[in-house]
């Protein structure tokens, strides 16, 4: 069953000059169309203005399309008398982990989205103390945020919708402002909040790494949906992926140079261990 | 000509319960006209390291010179150090705060006491120097794209004629092309303008693909200073401090192991296609 239902969306905004006159109309995403079955990891890659976080902003009713249509589960984004509902199967993680965080103790900033929404005092506490398990954020209950360093307040953030239980969850580039180790444990802890709660993901994202275990990837440019496949299906297509200002993992790559220097050689190979072996065959 | 570091300590809130060591017994010369990268996780004290060099922190013990004078003489003159040494902190685009984009590079020029004519000259070579658009020169910083941003946060250092430039991460959150677009145009201030550059980055591939020189920082300490090449031949030692080398050393490093016999000290792609094919084709003639 789909649980998100995005059909013919247009997204357009007028730029206007220095004396509010109109320049132009842009159109930030322009006819997409994507169903996102439940319970599926969804990866929408692009660079920056391709108008992925557009499209993003679009799935909990932050943003309303000029045309087209939006469902999350069978509710049209355009009727506000919804806008709860939505706002409450679809969570969304923004960039700056900074802008997120109100609470001054980790658990009382957990505890915001459940309070706000009328849940019994009992069950808020039991919705913290689980959202926080699924984060691996346990041992920081009782810390102040600003003493955690970003990958840690990313997944407080993500526990703070997490905490709402929604159906869905939206990230918008969670890792762009983290270290290496950082964005590692952030997707770990989406993928597993996939795997064991079967929450829907949509990942948003222009890095290649975080994508290579989604089961279905989009890439946009100029605000279409360019590609869309697994990530073996997108990988493979290098010089369109680059084309798109777009880089692949460094197996595909090197499987793509190779074969392109005469070497016979699969191209949808995406890790280390299957190009080794590939190489390892034909030596 | 060099910034050099001697049995340099640095503690954060010392004599409170807070204390913390945050750079021990760091020995390190930076030469004019270098190229050097600094890894190291967060915490690990690289940006306190960087902020030494020109002098807004102050080593708790040990000696900074800089071309020979002692940076903590009473009658150096800091200012000069910090015009002669340009940092860019990360996300420097929060610190455009002009209503144009040549009036903001024009800032630091200006309070260094220039005329107006030598100011604007600055300003414009400047901006040209990182390939910023002439005809975006009157706009609002705020309309930019972030790569540009970037760029006009770096044109107001470089409008200080620095002689070293200190980026803190210049390329975080910027897409891949404007990632290389960034980093190509530093690379090019180097070779063209001479200027010495210390690049802070966690990208080890933008590491091994830049830099002359590595220095990896841990817990405080400079655990290794050398050719990218002979820093990523330790990739396993990387590891436990919580970094790694690039994603083709370890395609090599398992290669090898396999019994596929190639040569591990590789760091970038073209090399190991290359080294990939030496093999192959050796194989091939054998048989």
């Amino acid at each position: 069953m789909s649980i998100i239902k995005i059909k013919d969306v247009i997204y357009e905004y007028l730029k206007r000059n220095e004396q509010g006159e109109v320049e132009e109309s842009v159109q930030a995403v322009n006819g997409v169309t994507i169903d996102i079955e439940q319970g599926e990891f969804v990866a929408i890659l692009g660079h920056n203005g391709s108008g992925k976080s557009t499209l993003a902003k679009h799935l909990n009713a932050i943003l309303k399309p000029t045309s087209g249509t939006i469902y999350v589960k069978e509710m049209d984004t355009k009727d506000d008398s919804h806008l709860l509902d939505i706002r409450q199967t679809t969570g969304m993680v923004f960039q700056n982990p900074d802008n997120q965080i109100i609470g001054t103790v980790v658990e009382e900033d957990v505890a915001f989205g459940p309070e706000n929404l009328g849940v019994p005092t009992k069950e808020i506490w039991e919705r913290v103390l689980k959202s926080l398990e699924s984060v691996n954020m346990t041992a920081y209950r009782e810390h102040s945020p600003n003493k955690l360093s970003g990958g840690q307040k990313q997944r407080i953030a993500i526990a703070g919708v997490v905490a709402m239980e929604p159906e869905c969850i939206v990230l918008d580039e969670p890792t762009a402002m983290l270290d290496p180790i950082g964005r590692k444990d952030v997707i770990e802890a989406v993928h597993e909040l996939n795997r064991e709660k079967k929450i829907t993901i949509i990942l948003i994202t222009h890095n290649m790494n975080e994508v290579i275990d989604a089961d279905k990837v989009y890439v946009m440019d100029h605000g279409k949906v360019v590609l869309k496949g697994s990530p073996r299906e997108i990988f493979r297509e290098v010089e369109t992926m680059k084309s798109y200002g777009l880089e692949v993992p460094a197996s595909t790559e090197l499987a793509y140079q190779l074969k392109k220097a005469g070497v016979n050689i699969r191209t949808d190979i995406l890790t280390k261990e299957e190009l080794v072996e590939q190489l390892c065959q034909l030596n | 000509m060099s910034i050099k570091l001697e049995n340099v300590n640095y503690f954060y809130s010392q004599g409170t319960a807070y204390e913390k060591q945050a750079l021990k017994d760091i020995n390190l010369e930076i030469k004019k006209g270098e190229f050097v990268g600094i890894a190291g996780h967060t915490g690990s004290g690289k940006s306190t390291l960087i902020q030494h060099l020109n002098g807004l922190e102050k080593a708790t013990s040990g000696t900074i010179t800089y071309d020979g004078q002692d940076i903590y003489k009473k009658d150096f003159d800091l200012d000069s150090l910090r015009r002669k040494v340009g940092l860019t902190f990360q996300y420097p685009e929060y610190q455009l705060f002009e209503a144009t984009v040549f009036e903001d590079v024009c800032f630091g020029p200006k309070n260094q006491g220039f005329s107006e004519e030598e100011v604007k000259e600055r300003a414009r070579e400047a901006l040209q120097l990182v390939g910023f658009p002439e005809e975006l020169y009157d706009k609002s910083p705020f309309q930019l794209s972030g790569g540009q941003k970037r760029r006009v946060a770096i044109a107001g250092v470089l409008a200080m004629n620095p002689e070293y430039l200190i980026l803190d991460e210049p390329a975080a959150g910027l897409d891949p092309i404007g990632r290389t677009e960034i980093l190509d145009q530093i690379k090019k201030l180097h070779d063209e303008k001479g200027i010495a550059v210390i690049l802070v980055s966690h990208s080890m591939e933008d590491l091994a693909h830049y830099v002359d020189r590595l220095i990896v920082m841990n817990h405080g300490e400079k655990v290794f200073d050398d050719t990218p090449k002979n820093v990523f031949a330790h990739y396993k030692e990387l590891e436990w401090i919580g970094l790694s080398a690039p994603e083709v050393t370890y395609i090599m490093n398992e290669l090898k192991e396999k019994g596929f016999p190639v040569r591990t000290d590789i760091i970038h792609m073209e090399e190991a296609t290359k080294e990939i094919l030496r093999v192959l084709k050796k194989g091939g003639e054998r048989q």
